[in-house]
């Protein structure tokens, strides 16, 4: 029953996209379907073999991205943790997770008391417009998360 | 051998809370590319760990998936403790390893 009611989503959705891009879009779609992809739910599945049965509260973790992204090769993403970073109080490790992405792990930091300050920059790649979480663990054992959407205008993932 | 380089200030002060700026040559292939010649799949071969050694201690580290982009860029950031080495390291699926060491100098 439940099936029936996805399949009939998806082939309104294709129409759409053929009325509004063209047959090229389609052609794109089922690409993509013949693809393993990452979504929400696998993001959910693999932050619960990181951390656990945990529910991750929200705030404390800052995702510094671009709204919109050009070049899906490098996106430059700055995630910054709000910790005192001492030696009883400090962000153990922090997991970046890409929705739409072709695998949704992105990386793991490991921070320590001498790290200071719990921020780290780098680049990543973005196959589309998704969202980008980040999932920081605290040495006492609390979780913390933060969400942010950005729009991609030319993918990065090959393929 | 991949290039590395790494940038930090020139002097520190003691508990000083400073930036490490790092960038390291690497192709970070995907495994998802295929050759357009051949229609074969290129092999996944990506930098998958990097750690930073610094007073003995590992004070930050890093697990890589091929999300991250070609030639890594990392900045983190450190507490100043006692002059000496820091030691970056960088390892692909190869298990090639990149590795360079900068001095970090704690002033007072």
């Amino acid at each position: 029953m439940s099936e029936k009611i996805i399949t009939r989503k998806i082939r309104r959705r294709d129409l759409l996209a053929m009325a509004g891009t063209g047959v090229i879009a389609v052609a794109g779609i089922g690409l993509v379907a013949g693809q393993a992809k990452a979504d929400a739910a696998a993001v959910a599945k693999l932050m619960k073999t990181h951390i656990g049965g945990k529910t991750p509260k929200s705030g404390r973790v800052t995702l510094e991205l671009p709204q919109i992204a050009e070049n899906g090769n490098t996106v430059p993403i700055a995630v910054e943790v709000q910790s005192p970073m001492t030696s009883s109080d400090y962000v153990k490790t922090l997991h970046v997770y890409a929705e739409g992405n072709p695998s949704p792990e992105v990386a793991t930091f490991r921070f320590s008391p001498e790290s200071g300050k719990a921020r780290v920059s780098t680049r990543m790649r973005m196959r589309g417009s998704q969202n980008i979480i980040a999932v920081a663990e605290m040495s006492d054992g609390s979780v913390y998360m933060g969400k942010k959407a950005v729009k991609v205008t030319i993918g990065g993932c090959g393929g | 051998m991949a290039k590395a380089r790494v940038k930090v200030p020139r002097s520190v002060k003691k508990g000083q809370v400073f930036e490490v700026k790092s960038l390291v040559s690497h192709k970070m292939e995907t495994g998802l590319r295929k050759n357009k010649k051949t229609g074969k799949k290129i092999p996944r071969d990506i930098i998958n760990k990097f750690t930073v050694n610094y007073g003995g201690k590992e004070v930050f580290s890093a697990d890589w998936h091929p999300a991250v982009s070609a030639n890594p860029y990392t900045s983190f950031f450190v507490k100043a403790g006692a002059s000496g080495p820091m030691i970056l390291k960088w390892t692909d699926d190869a298990g090639k390893v990149t590795e360079k060491t900068v001095k970090i100098n704690v002033s007072g």
